[in-house]
């Protein structure tokens, strides 16, 4: 499958990435290629196969829904590039 | 006493003696790793900490309260959280980033009197296998001479060469498709990936959830026994990781196992140079001479895993790095807008390999492309996986090369991706099937580089592959220390 420019930046955006123009070729070259190598899988016949998520046999067990920590704002916090008032900071979502 | 060619089980004899005081020991490694900065091992020394730590275990060794790692200086993969202390992934993403909690498997190890030397250089969130993608700059293999650099293999390089280079001790790494048993490969040490779900992933930081595992690199298969003893564990953090009986991989050693030995045949394939043949087939010497049978198997789907690996790796990478943002920690480049804020931040977080298999995930994700690529390689998953099990009704244990070459020159595959990915094309089935694997050393190539070779098992049967591992170990006779 051929990854367009156009389809290139849908990607980007999709991804939170922004891309300058000038890499939007090579991108495009780039990931092409990636994606007809794994093309490859279209030779498998997978009729009725089901598909894994989790490789491990062990059933991953259910626990009670408890709260079992807390008072942890300042850890929560500790590490955010803007905060105020015990909140992160983000620039105006709505307008 | 020679400190620097010193393995953990000699160092835990050592210190239980009194020969030798962890402080001394601490010390010298620090220096050691000071002197051979050349190497870019360590992202980060905990130079002060390591000694604090080393004079408390010195008390514990003393007044006979000394726990299973007591006084080791070990070097943790830079991709563990450790609670205060820089933890990066190797990111300019998280070049500021310090945890305010540390992770489970981490956390076992200070509890057993482990010692934090340093964090260690990897591929950026261990994408790579050669870790020349680290925001930090590539780590060398220790094996590198006349002026030609080699890499040390990726993406756990960092801890490879660390302990190859004699600068640490033992390390932890991480593995996703080949991340500790490759670049152990490529410096001659022993790795460990164990099976999904023996080691807790609590607390490091995910590149895709459905492969990562923990496991140990060090100078000698006991070595990795004893250490993924105190690594492996149920933890309630992880609802992935296996409630099982605590292991004793280090003491069962001591019984020597008969093994059914698997030799797939599809691995044995057109790329695969002379020299790595010639040390297979010793190999199998070796375990024939130890009374195992070998016989061949078939995993029929085996030239599909890269694929599906590259497919499921990254369509987890993009979900998974999809949480850094700019808001809550690393880096930020503000904006006015809240989109534009999130693209630049990731724009300019992110490297060149982490940005491709970010999008690559995303598009085989996104509406009207999941089906054909995700689905699809869950589906050849499942294939897979049941190659193995049918092999393993026959066998114990499978023997394969760990990788196809031996290491490669720094700058020779890294703007071919699909070269690269190429490299873990032994070590990728064995991960999309959960399963427990081991490398090697065996010899050197004719580029005096070592090979490793890989030890598959069965789920949750590490045992059987430490023991064949021993085998391949106690016959090959390999030196670490030749001619580096």
């Amino acid at each position: 499958m051929d990854i367009d420019k156009k389809l290139v930046e849908k990607i980007a955006t999709l991804s939170r990435v922004k891309i300058e123009e000038k890499e939007v070729e090579r991108f495009s070259k780039e990931l092409s290629k990636i994606i007809t190598w794994v093309e490859k899988l279209n030779e498998v016949d997978t009729k009725d196969v089901t598909p894994v998520a989790n490789p491990s046999d062990i059933k991953i067990p259910f626990r009670e829904d408890e709260i079992n920590d807390g008072k942890i704002e300042e850890k929560i916090l500790k590490n955010a590039p803007e905060k105020k008032a015990g909140y992160f900071v983000v620039p105006k979502v709505l307008d | 006493m020679d400190l620097k060619n010193i393995n953990l089980e000699e160092c835990l004899k050592f210190l239980k003696e009194k020969k030798i005081s962890s402080k001394e020991l601490t010390t010298f490694y620090l220096k050691e790793a000071e002197a051979n900065k050349d190497l870019n091992a360590y992202i980060l020394l905990n130079s002060d900490n390591a000694i604090k730590s080393a004079e408390e275990s010195d008390k514990r060794i003393s007044n006979n309260t000394a726990r299973p790692l007591e006084g080791i200086p070990i070097a943790i993969k830079d991709l563990f959280c450790t609670k205060d202390v820089l933890t990066t992934a190797a990111s300019k993403m998280l070049n500021n980033f310090k945890p305010t909690y540390e992770s489970t498997v981490t956390q076992k190890l200070w509890d057993a009197g482990a010692i934090l030397l340093g964090k260690t250089n990897l591929d950026e969130f261990a994408m790579g296998s050669s870790n020349e993608t680290s925001f930090f700059g590539p780590s060398i293999n220790p094996w590198s001479k006349d002026k030609k650099k080699y890499v040390p293999g990726g993406s756990s390089g960092g801890s490879a060469a660390a302990v190859s280079g004699n600068i640490a001790i033992a390390a932890t790494g991480t593995d996703t498709g080949g991340s500790i048993r490759q670049p152990a490969s490529y410096c001659g040490i022993v790795g460990v990936k164990p099976t999904y779900g023996r080691c807790s992933r609590w607390g490091i930081v995910s590149f895709a959830s459905s492969l990562d595992q923990a496991g140990p690199m060090t100078k000698t298969v006991n070595d990795a026994a004893l250490m993924l003893d105190v690594m492996a564990g149920y933890d309630k953090k992880d609802s992935t990781s296996a409630n099982l009986k605590k292991t004793t991989f280090y003491k069962d050693l001591k019984n020597k196992k008969k093994l059914r030995i698997g030799i797939p045949k599809q691995y044995k394939n057109d790329q695969l140079n002379k020299e790595i043949i010639k040390f297979w087939e010793l190999g199998i010497e070796f375990f024939r001479k130890n009374n195992c049978e070998v016989v061949e198997i078939d995993l029929p789907h085996t030239e599909y895993a890269l694929a599906t690996y590259y497919i499921i790796s990254s369509a987890e990478a993009s979900s998974n790095l999809a949480r850094y943002d700019g808001i809550r920690y690393g880096l930020r480049k503000n904006s006015e807008n809240i989109n534009d804020l999130y693209e630049q931040t990731r724009a300019e977080g992110f490297g060149e390999e982490v940005k491709r298999r970010i999008m690559i995930g995303t598009y085989v994700l996104s509406a009207g492309y999941y089906d054909a690529y995700y689905l699809k390689a869950q589906k050849v998953r499942s294939k897979i996986i049941n190659d193995f099990n049918e092999a393993f009704k026959m066998v114990d244990i499978i023997f394969t090369p760990t990788a196809p070459s031996d290491a490669f020159e720094q700058g020779s595959k890294i703007d071919d991706p699909i070269q690269m990915y190429l490299n873990d094309v032994f070590t990728v089935p064995v991960s999309l099937a959960g399963l427990p694997a081991i490398s090697v050393p065996m010899g050197l190539s004719k580029n005096n580089l070592p090979l490793g070779f890989q030890i598959i098992g069965k789920s949750f049967e590490e045992d059987s592959v430490f023991s064949a591992a021993k085998i391949i170990e106690e016959n090959s006779n390999f030196k670490r220390e030749t001619e580096k």
